[in-house]
């Protein structure tokens, strides 16, 4: 090697070579630290605040603290709805590793069918922030808890966890009164405010759950709480707690709602009472009625189903949305229009030979009794229900002053006050015809809508309604369910209350209520044998409406065909006559006849001192279950 | 092979005249050892309050000091004479060691960096860190200075097979600093500046080949590095919650003990790696700047020491080590505020952890004992 050495080692130069590197490296570790510490200086006292923030975002959290939902009572303080802590099954997806096999994992150590995953995972995506629990299954059995328990370490972000969930004592009956909460769905949370609801799973869905969810609700709370990186609370630094839902007191008495099922044993139908002073409405059932609960937890798609398809239709509301031909029970309406309207005196006597013709036209107009009542009075009309005095009623009136006397005592409108999905049932005129036809008004048409047929129909609820306005002597109260929200009572005046039913001459209310009285207790009248042995002043109206088409949802087989096609049966009535308690509406589809007796039942129990209903009422003071808050 | 050391020895900065002082029979250098020490306690007070207040992990590092300290006073015994004659043995083994490692890495699977002898387990890497420099250092001894470009050729060698199986470890962290130590060597020996630029130059055209030859996670690294924020959760998480915590820490700090980002764990890796955000967090800028001062104080005492050494040998083994610490701190401090990519480098004399400590203190030993076995001859 040292023999082609060319060079000769210059130590001095070496050494300076060297010195002088250094300085330069000197420099550069100068510039660099100086690099170093600008960069802290931005970071610590620059943009110190921003970074501030960051920290406390990071260590704080705020937790909704979501409020206790409000009890529902009946008006004698019987509970209606209360809150049950029940367990839940939680997902945070940000803390699962592998959500595929945990949700199969899952489906499989609660022992569900296969397709469940599906629900699973598209329950797991509903929630409003990341990190939040998503709700999976409520209401888990002891069972699923020890089995979840026992397999914890194979289901990361998987949580049980204690929440208060509705429960209803009595779903069955109270079922079309109450609605159901249910989960909130995601058209739901588009339009929630998501600050109140952040820790709320359930929200009304139908029923006075709806319509009051404002109220029974409440205020969420909230608790600012410091965590580690892992999101474990270790403590809490701030706390507003959550203002509870109003508990909400119904107009609705139970037993009489239970009396009113009963009565209708099983039958399609509706039965609402309502008390005339007030409007309060005392019962309103709609049968079959269908377990409320199911739809708390989550009603499985095959029980969903079967209440879908259940041919007696018991999701539907027939109280509020049963839309059916009223038939006589308008009578006595139409008998005020008449005499308001003075195309007939209470006393004239119109001759029945068993059908009316229109001037001009030999179709004949039948009475229900084929060879007439002969001499018939206003009162003899509504007692014996004659059709060819309300067909010469109507004819006289015309359609035009017939239509919008009936709008007075609310029909073809909404006049509840609180009842979700209350239909407005049909009252024909001119006008809604060519529009909804572009046909002109045929007089043969007006007959029709005279005896509540025809286009003409009319809801369970807007025939109480009416029936109390009438009892009332033409005063209107908006019916509506809430006695109480909180301490503060719902009582009249409504707004947007119709204005009252204004007749010229007093007497004409009491020549009707005559004809009614005489429905129930007259030689001929239509409900005498439901009238037998009253102990106070009824008054009464019974009905057939013709069923001539099944609606489109209707499924039916040949053997029922027969059964279905028989007319609803329908009854109106108030007691006592002179100081009216009560009015009732009862329809039963596919009767035939012979209501009357349900009426009478519910106006016995409500007003005779002797029945079960004015026993002591024993209201159930439900426990007191404080907000679980989460965690 | 032997070097005469006592003829090459060059006169300037060596005390004439005088008895050796207690220090320097004792091989050691004050200035130095007391600013160690400093730095060590320092770290010591910052790695109990990131380890969550654990006396054992503190302990446990006290011990490692202590037993990296005694190892750099042992290596501070032999003279650079000695260093010299077991720089190639150190070099030769440390390469056989990462053949061995990258055998053994085929064997298993991942990443390999680990040899087991034993109960010992030992990173070949770290002590490439250390042969690395004495190897050019040795061989450009006996050149003249400035290199020639076979010199050159030969040093390019020399770096090029320990650095590339570091690499292929895969250990980028490692094989930079490696080859950083390397550079400094090169560059202290007087490479022509000219030759510095075009390496710059060819450095940056390389820099889409490298690109191309990383692994998937490296480069995430550097994506993320570059916005870190896209990811907050996943691959920025660590520089989000460092930067969150110097930031937060302003200029007198939360105290120690107190800094929530990193008591409430959302520091990754707090007591290794990012330990410098602790710090940041808990001491502010004041604490910061003091561990900067710290380290300049041992880098300019390091580099005054590396000046006076007296043979070619000593100077540019000493003025690597010096300035490859530097690196250290320069590269760690960048990466944890967000200046540089998170390449996994501890934070010299602060992060827990053995092995690193032990080669940076077996450099300091180095240091000291090229220091101190001066002749000490009259003008």
């Amino acid at each position: 090697m040292r023999k082609r050495r060319e060079r000769v080692k210059d130590h001095e130069q070496e050494v300076r070579v060297f010195r002088n590197r250094s300085l330069v490296a000197a420099v550069l570790i100068v510039l660099m630290a100086g690099a170093l510490v600008s960069r802290l200086f931005y970071l610590q006292v620059v943009e110190h605040d921003v970074f501030i923030t960051r920290s406390d975002n990071n260590r704080m959290r705020v937790e909704p603290l979501p409020p206790r939902r409000g009890l529902i009572y009946d008006r004698n303080g019987q509970l209606l709805a209360e809150n049950r802590p029940t367990y839940n099954l939680t997902i945070v997806r940000e803390r699962v590793d592998d959500l595929d096999a945990t949700l199969e994992r899952l489906v499989q150590i609660l022992g569900l069918p296969k397709d469940e995953v599906e629900t699973f995972r598209e329950r797991s995506l509903q929630r409003q922030r990341p990190y939040q629990p998503a709700l999976l299954m409520s209401d888990l059995t002891e069972d699923q808890i020890a089995r979840l328990a026992v397999n914890r370490y194979l289901l990361s972000g998987v949580e049980v966890e204690a929440q208060l969930m509705r429960y209803y004592p009595d779903p069955i009956v109270m079922s079309h009164v109450l609605g159901y909460v249910g989960r909130i769905n995601a058209d739901e949370l588009a339009e929630l405010d998501p600050g109140n609801y952040a820790g709320t799973h359930f929200i009304g869905k139908t029923g006075v759950e709806y319509t009051y969810e404002d109220q029974l609700h409440g205020k969420a709370g909230l608790r600012k709480v410091e965590t580690n990186a892992r999101g474990r609370v270790l403590r809490e630094l701030d706390r507003e707690p959550p203002v509870p839902g109003k508990d909400l007191t119904l107009t609705i008495d139970s037993r009489l709602q239970h009396l009113a099922y009963d009565l209708l044993g099983g039958r399609r139908g509706a039965i609402v009472a309502i008390q005339p002073k007030t409007g309060d409405i005392l019962a309103m059932v709609s049968a079959p009625g269908f377990d409320i609960n199911k739809f708390v937890t989550g009603i499985s798609y095959a029980d969903y189903r079967a209440l879908q398809d259940d041919i007696d239709l018991p999701l539907y509301n027939r109280a509020a949305r049963g839309q059916y031909p009223p038939g006589s029970t308008v009578k006595p309406f139409e008998a005020l229009a008449a005499l308001q309207n003075r195309v007939v005196d209470a006393n004239d006597i119109v001759y029945d030979p068993g059908y009316f013709q229109l001037p001009n036209d030999t179709r004949r107009y039948h009475n229900w009794l084929r060879w007439g009542h002969g001499r018939v009075d206003l009162r003899r009309a509504i007692e014996v229900s004659n059709n060819t005095y309300f067909y010469t009623m109507a004819y006289r009136l015309g359609i035009d002053r017939l239509s919008s006397f009936m709008h007075e005592f609310g029909f073809g409108e909404v006049n509840s006050l609180d009842v979700q999905g209350a239909l407005p049932g049909l009252m024909p005129s001119r006008e809604w015809k060519r529009e909804k036809y572009n046909q002109p008004w045929f007089p043969g048409e007006t007959l029709s809508a005279g005896i509540g047929q025809g286009y003409f129909m009319a809801t369970p609820l807007q025939l109480a309604a009416a029936t109390a306005t009438l009892a009332n002597h033409g005063h209107w109260v908006r019916p509506h369910l809430a006695e109480r929200i909180g301490d503060q009572p719902v009582k009249p005046p409504f707004p947007d209350t119709k204005p009252d039913v204004q007749v010229d001459k007093t007497q004409w209310w009491n020549d009707v209520y005559e004809g009614m009285e005489e429905v129930m207790s007259g030689r001929e009248g239509t409900a005498r044998k439901a009238g037998a042995g009253l102990e106070y002043t009824m008054a009464g109206k019974t009905g057939t409406a013709q069923v001539f088409s099944l609606g489109q949802n209707q499924k039916y087989n040949a053997s029922e065909l027969a059964e279905r096609l028989r007319d609803h049966a329908l009854f109106i009535g108030f007691a006592p006559v002179e100081d009216p308690q009560i009015a009732v509406a009862v329809i039963v589809e596919n009767a035939g006849g012979g209501v009357s007796g349900l009426g009478r039942e519910l106006t016995d129990a409500w007003l005779l001192p002797q029945s079960e209903l004015h026993d002591q009422p024993g209201a159930t003071v439900p426990e007191e279950v404080e907000s679980l808050d989460g965690d | 092979m032997a070097i005469d050391f006592q003829r090459t020895a060059p006169t300037h900065g060596a005390r004439v005249g005088r008895k050796r002082s207690l220090w320097l029979r004792l091989h050691l250098d004050p200035w130095l050892l007391s600013i160690l020490l400093l730095l060590i306690a320092f770290g010591l007070l910052v790695l109990y309050s990131a380890s969550g207040m654990s006396a054992q992990t503190t302990l446990a590092q006290a011990i490692r000091m202590g037993i990296a300290l005694v190892g750099a006073i042992v290596i501070a015994q032999f003279s650079p004479a000695t260093l010299y004659r077991w720089t190639p043995l150190a070099y030769g083994g440390g390469l056989l060691m990462l053949i061995a490692v990258e055998i053994m890495g085929d064997i298993g699977m991942g990443a390999q960096r680990w040899l087991e002898i034993g109960p010992l387990r030992f990173q070949p890497s770290e002590l490439m860190k250390i042969a690395m420099p004495m190897m050019l250092a040795a061989y450009l001894h006996r050149r003249p200075l400035p290199p020639s470009w076979r010199d050159l050729l030969v040093c390019g060698v020399i770096i090029a097979v320990p650095v590339l199986l570091i690499a292929r470890q895969p250990d980028l962290g490692t094989s930079m600093l490696v080859t950083a130590a390397a550079v400094f060597v090169i560059l202290l020996a007087g490479l022509s500046w000219r030759f510095i630029l075009s390496l710059a130059v060819m450095a940056g055209a390389a820099m889409p080949l490298l690109w191309l030859n990383m692994h998937n996670y490296q480069r995430q690294r550097v994506l993320t590095f570059l916005n870190p924020e896209s990811d907050p959760l996943g691959a920025g998480w660590n520089i989000i919650q460092s930067k969150t915590a110097i930031g937060s820490g302003g200029l007198e700090g939360k105290g120690w003990g107190l800094g929530t980002q990193s008591q409430l764990e959302f520091l990754p890796e707090r007591h290794t790696d990012f330990i410098v955000a602790v710090l940041g967090e808990e001491f502010g800028l004041i604490g910061m700047a003091t561990i900067l001062v710290l380290y300049l104080l041992l880098v300019s005492r390091g580099l005054v020491m590396a000046n006076q050494a007296q043979d070619t040998y000593g100077r540019l083994l000493a003025g690597s080590i010096v300035l490859t610490f530097f690196i250290y701190v320069f590269v760690n401090i960048g990466m944890v505020s967000g200046i540089l990519p998170v390449v996994g480098v501890p934070l010299p004399l602060v992060s827990y952890g053995g092995t690193s400590s032990v080669t940076l203190m077996a450099g300091f030993g180095i240091l000291m004992s090229i220091h101190t076995h001066r002749r000490l001859l009259k003008h």
